[in-house]
Order: structure tokens, then C-alpha cells, then sequence
């Protein structure tokens, strides 16, 4: 496939990009209005777009070095759309994904080629994203065909072993098929995959939904221990409020394919401000009985509207009680909302509301 | 313990005759690859307007019992092979098919996590709900489509005049699960089983549904069994629970105590496992290991394997669920605990 001439300066200094060195806290993917729109068409023969599912819609925000953001919002909202435009598996309809500073949104070729090394998936079904006829080996070491330089051939049944062991699984199950597994082990084999090339960011999309409890934590654990080994970078998706909170370091709220509230762990767990944020924590069952009858809940009435035809001004405001004229007439923007600018407040974070507040919903400052 | 006095007071049931119990339940599967041993042996009881929760990991045997409950169990391959259930004063195992049908759905009704596979995609969600009173109180098509509306608004569904006509698959999956909790509502049951009923839906609606059924139990003072993977759910409904594992009841307690002082090392485990929302923790505790194949249920307590505590008797002896007291032996009722170490656990 011949591409474009004009991109090939593109591709070469996404390539150079690939090996430059990110230190410790700087920006490693820079996400800037991004959008993600599936078109609907009507008619068999002549299809005749009628309008677009907006599965992300203007989304910003940055991915640090050695950082885990968490992305949380109810099912629909857009996570694994916005999750799999960075990984380049569906194209951006707009918007740019700088990665160390190279737009890679219209990458192909040799450039893409690069940047997949570095950018890795790890997927929620351990079930279903395993091929069932081939053995472990293979699936693990799969990677390696497209990028023989990591591991060249004679080495690779080590290497593979190697990311067995990483991950705490016998190495010796090399030989065997996904179905011998558990779902905790095969979510193990989809991690060892994903560290094969040595990435350097890790998009995980409900890594631990379909896990049991007691094996939820295992992986989490595992998680965290090869972040720390290996210098990763993690976008951590999941539904999840409990457990985003305790491998986050900074979480976003997307709200039907925006971006509504972002910030670190403390400032939105115990000073959230956007009242989707306000609702989500407060509808989060807590695993402790004292207390159950004082506990407030925000109970949002009304379902998600469709995101192929989402609400004018604020997005949010057919189920926000809070909501006035304004709200349908002004997008709120994702900034520090005016009333707590230049204010040392945990409050002072981004948060896309008119009428934004510091409420603590969760009960813990 | 007045208060207990006073519930049990409030339910019109008396000590002797609980709504439900269930006594040394066994079921099987008898499959190609031997037979799996799904409910050992089980035990509990509800009250009217008494909700218990039913906790354990995925295998753990919650469905296959209630199944058994109800009467729907897959058989073959599944057999109740031993045990008692008895229900507002029959055993409902002696019963004839027939007497059993009529049980269902009237006297007990069940709620499941997937409302759009439990619906009848080709049929409108109001010919859905009138037909439980066509068949089982011989309305004509007006009267239960007049009943289904009003069972839909009392579900709150809005619209429900209009939406009476429309399809399972044009309603949401919030929107479904209070269509099925409307059917199983619709006969007024005495007992509602409801098997993750929230399992798949966000935690928004999640906590829409769970107070739904709350108020539902309330008001038509209901028993409720209440099955869930989710510590976080049982925490907020229950009033009592019974941990599961490997077709055992493992740990019985009233809420409050259950949480503040397990006493079995499988429920401390899940308990220190889950991460918190209100703090940032350290990291988790993991209990290692996996749930047992129910073909090869390891011997003595099934738990031993990935029990921190195990001894050698927990290899040999299956621990029987002992009655759980105070350190001076004062009662404490409603506990038990399937441990051979379950005092050193609780008062460790
Ligand atoms: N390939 C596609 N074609 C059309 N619509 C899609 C496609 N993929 C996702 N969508 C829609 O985009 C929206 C966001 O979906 P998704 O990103 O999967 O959300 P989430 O992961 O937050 O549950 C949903 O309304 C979904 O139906
Ligand atoms: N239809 C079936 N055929 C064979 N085995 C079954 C069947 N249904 C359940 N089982 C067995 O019973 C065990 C308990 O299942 P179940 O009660 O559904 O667990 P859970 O606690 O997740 O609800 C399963 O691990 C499985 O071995
Ligand atoms: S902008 Fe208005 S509608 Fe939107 S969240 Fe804020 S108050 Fe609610
Ligand atoms: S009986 Fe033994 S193995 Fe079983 S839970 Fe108690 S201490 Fe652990
Ligand atoms: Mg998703
Ligand atoms: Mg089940």
C-alpha cells in the first residue's frame, strides 16, 4: 500500500519520536479534541449518511510518563472508542494524539508500525481476545513475528517463558491452549502479550471486569508491579469506581463522548465538582454496613441520551438537577471553573459545569 | 434482643416456621466428565420482608441452588440429590410437577441478570406481563393489559401507557430489569429470588434497581434472596448473609456483624481484597490461588489450598458450620462459621 508522498516526513519524525526518551512526569500522549464519529446510513444500495453516532466528541486531555490514568463513565459513554482511536484501530474523524509531540493519528506504514510496538492494548474478555487454537507460545510470542528485532527467532521460546514468569505463570505451560486456563490466568496471558515488544504505555480496557473478586486482586497487584518494573505508562479503563480510584494516580469522567471532569485521585474522589461525577461516586455500593441508612444517594433519574443526537449546551443537563437556561444554551467547557480559579483548593481542578461545587459524596475527607 | 423480637413480630412468622428453609441441600451435575458435586450440603432461611444475600465467587453454587428453589433446575444433567425445602410449610421437593408449577410465580418468583435473554424478544413487554394474569387468574386481554400498565408504572417505567406495546429490545437495560421485576412482582409472590439482578447494569441504574426492589419488598412484605458476587450490594440490602463456596455454605451472619468481624478466612480474604472508594489503599491483599474444580473438590475444608491459616485437620476434616459465640460463649445468634479455626479467626 503506497502512501501518500506528503506523509513521509510525518512517518520519519514519528519515527525518530519512537525512540526519544520521555522523562518521569512529562506528557507521553497529548490528546487534543478528539473525535470519533460512526456514521449512520439508511438505504441498502445507495447508503445515504443520515447522521453520526458521536462515540467521542472533542476529547483533551494528556497521559503522563510513568503515570495510570483512570477513565471511568457508565457503559456508552465512549472509553473504548476513545481507547481504540489511540491505539489507531479505528481512525480519528478529528482531532490530533501527539505522541512525544508527533501527531500519530494519520500514522500508517512503517510509522504505525513503530508507534504499535510502544502502544499496547490489553483488552477485558480474557475469553474472547484469546485465539482458542493457538497455544499460549504462539499467542504471547505473536508479537515477535511482526517485530522480529525484539526477539530474534532462536530466542523467542525464551523470551516467551520470560513474560510467563513476569507475569506468574508456570513457563511451562508454553504448549498448552487458552481453554486450560482460568479467566485470571488468561487475563495474565493477555498482559504477557502486551508487554512483549517492552511498550512504554499500556491502554487497558476493563482489564479485571470479568474477573472473580479474590482474582481482581491479583491482577491489580501484577499490574502495578510491572508498571513499577518496567517504567509504564497505564490508561486504565474500567467502570469501577473503587478500583480506579486505587490505581489511579489522576482520573477523567466521560459523559456521553465528552470528557466532563478530570483530576487527581484525591481531587476527584473527595472533591469532585461536576455533578455527573457528584451522582457516579454517591450510586457506588460501599462495602461497609454502618452507616447505610444516613447515606445520601444521588439517584440520577432518566436514561443516557443517544449519542448520535446528544443534548444542546451541556450534555448532561436532561438528568442534572442542578441544570438552568444556561445549561442548554453554552457548552461548558473542561477548565477550572471560575469560582475556584487561582484558588489553592483541591476543588481547582477541570471540570466542564456552569455551576460547579466541591461536594464530598464518598464520606472520606 | 428486642429488635428481633419485634421484626419477627412485625412478619407475622414465628420462630418455628420461617417462610423458607432450606435444609442439607445437594445437587450434582452428572456430566461426560464425572460428577460435579455444584450445592454440598446447604442450609439457610428466610423471613417475610427478610432479605438475605447469598455471596460467593462465580461457581460457587448460588443459581444452582436457588434453581433448585424454584424448581428449574437443568435436569438432567442436574439432580437434587438429597435435602429439604420447605416453603410456607411443604416440602416442596415431595410436590408433583403440577403442584410445583403452580408454586412458581405465584408464590415465588425469580429475577435474573439477564432481562434480555429471560423476555420473549417477539412479544410485546405488555402481552409479556398480562399473560401471568391470563394464565394464572383467567383475566381477558383488556383487564391484564390494564394490570400490565399498572404494574409498569408502579416499576417505574414512564411512558408505560405507551411503552405497554413496545419490545423487549427498544427499552434500555435498566428500563428491561424493571420489566422482569414487574412480572415477578405481577402474582404478589412471597419470596423473590432475584440472581445478580444488577450484576449488569451500570452503577447508576444499579442503585435506581436495588432501591426498587427494596421498596417493593417493603411494601408487600417479601422475602427476598438476593445472590451477588458484589460486597458493595450486599452491604447496602442485606440483613443477613451466607458466604458460598465450593457448594458450601461457608459463613452465616447477620450484616452488620459480618462484615466488622468475619469469622472464616474466605470471607476476611474477599473483605481485605476489594479496593475502597472513600481511601486510597496499599496494596490489595490477593488470595491466592483459584476457586476449586467442583470435579475435584480438594478434601477436608475446600478452602484449604489457598487458606492462610490451614492446619493439617483442614486436609482431613470438612469442617461442619459451628455455631459462632463470644469469646466467654455468650450466643451470638444467626452466626456460624464452617472453620475449624473460626474462634481463632474471630477472636484471633
Ligand atoms: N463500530 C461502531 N459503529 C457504530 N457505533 C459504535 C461503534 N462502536 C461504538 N459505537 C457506539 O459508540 C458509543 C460509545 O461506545 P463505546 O466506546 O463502546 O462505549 P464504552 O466503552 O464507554 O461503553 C456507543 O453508543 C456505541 O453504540
Ligand atoms: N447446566 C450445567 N451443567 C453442568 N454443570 C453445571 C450446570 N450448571 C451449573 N453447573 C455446575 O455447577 C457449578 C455451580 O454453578 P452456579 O450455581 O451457576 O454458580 P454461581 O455461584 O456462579 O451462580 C458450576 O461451577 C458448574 O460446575
Ligand atoms: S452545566 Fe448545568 S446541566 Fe451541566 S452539569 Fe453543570 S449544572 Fe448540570
Ligand atoms: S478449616 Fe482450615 S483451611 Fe478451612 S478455612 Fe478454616 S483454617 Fe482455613
Ligand atoms: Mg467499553
Ligand atoms: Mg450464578
Amino acid at each position: 500500500m503506497a502512501s501518500p508522498v506528503s506523509s513521509v516526513p510525518a512517518e520519519e519524525a514519528i519515527e525518530a519520536a519512537v525512540e526519544k526518551p520521555v522523562e518521569r512526569g512529562e506528557p507521553i500522549l497529548q490528546v487534543r479534541d478528539l473525535e470519533k464519529h460512526f456514521p449512520l446510513t439508511q438505504g441498502i444500495l445507495i447508503k445515504k449518511q443520515v447522521g453520526a453516532v458521536k462515540a467521542v466528541d472533542g476529547v483533551s486531555f494528556d497521559l503522563y510518563q510513568g503515570e495510570t490514568l483512570g477513565i471511568v463513565g457508565e457503559s456508552g459513554c465512549g472509553k473504548s472508542t476513545l481507547a481504540k482511536v489511540l491505539m489507531n484501530l479505528e481512525r480519528a474523524t478529528a482531532g490530533q494524539v501527539l505522541y512525544k509531540g508527533e501527531d500519530i493519528s494519520r500514522a500508517s506504514g512503517r510509522a504505525l508500525k513503530a508507534i504499535r510496538r510502544n502502544i499496547q492494548m490489553v483488552f477485558q474478555d480474557p475469553y474472547t481476545s484469546l485465539n482458542p487454537r493457538m497455544t499460549v507460545g504462539d499467542i504471547i510470542g505473536e508479537p515477535f513475528e511482526i517485530h522480529p528485532e525484539v526477539a530474534p527467532k532462536g530466542d523467542r521460546r525464551k523470551a516467551v517463558q520470560d513474560l510467563l514468569d513476569v507475569v506468574g505463570l508456570n513457563p511451562e505451560y508454553i504448549n498448552r491452549y487458552p481453554h486450560q486456563f482460568s479467566g485470571g490466568q488468561r487475563q495474565r496471558i493477555g498482559i504477557a502479550r502486551g508487554l512483549a515488544l517492552k511498550p512504554e504505555v499500556i491502554i487497558a480496557d476493563e482489564p479485571v471486569s470479568a474477573l472473580d473478586v479474590s482474582v481482581q486482586a491479583q491482577v491489580i497487584n501484577l499490574l502495578e508491579q510491572l508498571q513499577d518494573e518496567f517504567n509504564l505508562s497505564y490508561m486504565f479503563i474500567a467502570h469501577d469506581l473503587s478500583i480506579v480510584r486505587h490505581i489511579s494516580d489522576r482520573v477523567g469522567v466521560m459523559y456521553l463522548g465528552k470528557m466532563v471532569e478530570i483530576g487527581s485521585d484525591e481531587e476527584i474522589y473527595e472533591h469532585p465538582t461536576h455533578p455527573y461525577t457528584q451522582a457516579l461516586l454517591s450510586a457506588v455500593p460501599v462495602p461497609d454496613p454502618s452507616g447505610r441508612e444516613g447515606r445520601e444517594r444521588i439517584l440520577l433519574s432518566g436514561d443516557i441520551p443517544s449519542p448520535a443526537n446528544p443534548p444542546s449546551g451541556c450534555r448532561f443537563r436532561t438528568r442534572c438537577w442542578k441544570a438552568q437556561e444556561k445549561c442548554s444554551i453554552d457548552v461548558p467547557l473542561l477548565a477550572v471553573p471560575e469560582v475556584f480559579r487561582g484558588q489553592s483548593t483541591p476543588a481547582a481542578h477541570a471540570s466542564a459545569c456552569h455551576f460547579a461545587e466541591d461536594v464530598d459524596v464518598v464520606g472520606a475527607g | 434482643m428486642s429488635t428481633a423480637v419485634s421484626a419477627r413480630a412485625k412478619t407475622g412468622d414465628t420462630e418455628e416456621a420461617p417462610l423458607l428453609q432450606v435444609r442439607d441441600l445437594h445437587v450434582e451435575f452428572r456430566t461426560r466428565d464425572g460428577v460435579a458435586k455444584a450445592v454440598n450440603g446447604v442450609n439457610y432461611s428466610v423471613r417475610a420482608g427478610e432479605t438475605l444475600a447469598i455471596l460467593g465467587e462465580s461457581g460457587s453454587g448460588k443459581s444452582v441452588s436457588s434453581q433448585a428453589v424454584m424448581g428449574i433446575l437443568d435436569s438432567p444433567p442436574g439432580f437434587v440429590t438429597g435435602g429439604e425445602i420447605m416453603f410456607k410449610g411443604r416440602d416442596l421437593l415431595k410436590l408433583s410437577n403440577e403442584e410445583r408449577r403452580k408454586v412458581r410465580g405465584a408464590q415465588m418468583a425469580m429475577v435474573f441478570q439477564d432481562a434480555l435473554s429471560s423476555l420473549n424478544p417477539v412479544h410485546t413487554v405488555g402481552t409479556q406481563l398480562g399473560e401471568m394474569y391470563r394464565v394464572h387468574k383467567g383475566s381477558s386481554r383488556k383487564d391484564a393489559k390494564l394490570k400490565a400498565i399498572e404494574l409498569m408504572e408502579r416499576v417505574g417505567i414512564p411512558g408505560a401507557k405507551e411503552r405497554v406495546n413496545q419490545y423487549p429490545h427498544q427499552f434500555s437495560g435498566g428500563m428491561r430489569q424493571r420489566v422482569m421485576i414487574a412480572m415477578a412482582l405481577a402474582l404478589e409472590p412471597d419470596l423473590i429470588i432475584a440472581d445478580e439482578p444488577t450484576t449488569a447494569l451500570d452503577v447508576t441504574v444499579q442503585a435506581q434497581v436495588m432501591e426498587l426492589l427494596g421498596d417493593l419488598q417493603r411494601e408487600y412484605n417479601m422475602g427476598l434472596i438476593l445472590i451477588t458476587h458484589d460486597l458493595g450490594v450486599v452491604a447496602d440490602v442485606a440483613d443477613k448473609i451466607a458466604v458460598m463456596y465450593a457448594g458450601r455454605i461457608v459463613e452465616t451472619a447477620p450484616v452488620h456483624e459480618l462484615y466488622a468481624r468475619p469469622a472464616h478466612p474466605y470471607t476476611r480474604g474477599l473483605l481485605d481484597s476489594i479496593p475502597r472508594l472513600d481511601q486510597k489503599g496499599q496494596e490489595l491483599y490477593a488470595i491466592k490461588g483459584l476457586p476449586p474444580n467442583l470435579l475435584r473438590i480438594p478434601s477436608g475444608c475446600a478452602f484449604n489450598p489457598r487458606c492462610p491459616m490451614a492446619q493439617d485437620i483442614c486436609r482431613s476434616e470438612v469442617p461442619p458450620l459451628h455455631a459462632v459465640t463470644e469469646q466467654d460463649g455468650r450466643a451470638l445468634p444467626g452466626r456460624g462459621s464452617a472453620c475449624h479455626f473460626w474462634k481463632e479467626t474471630l477472636h484471633g
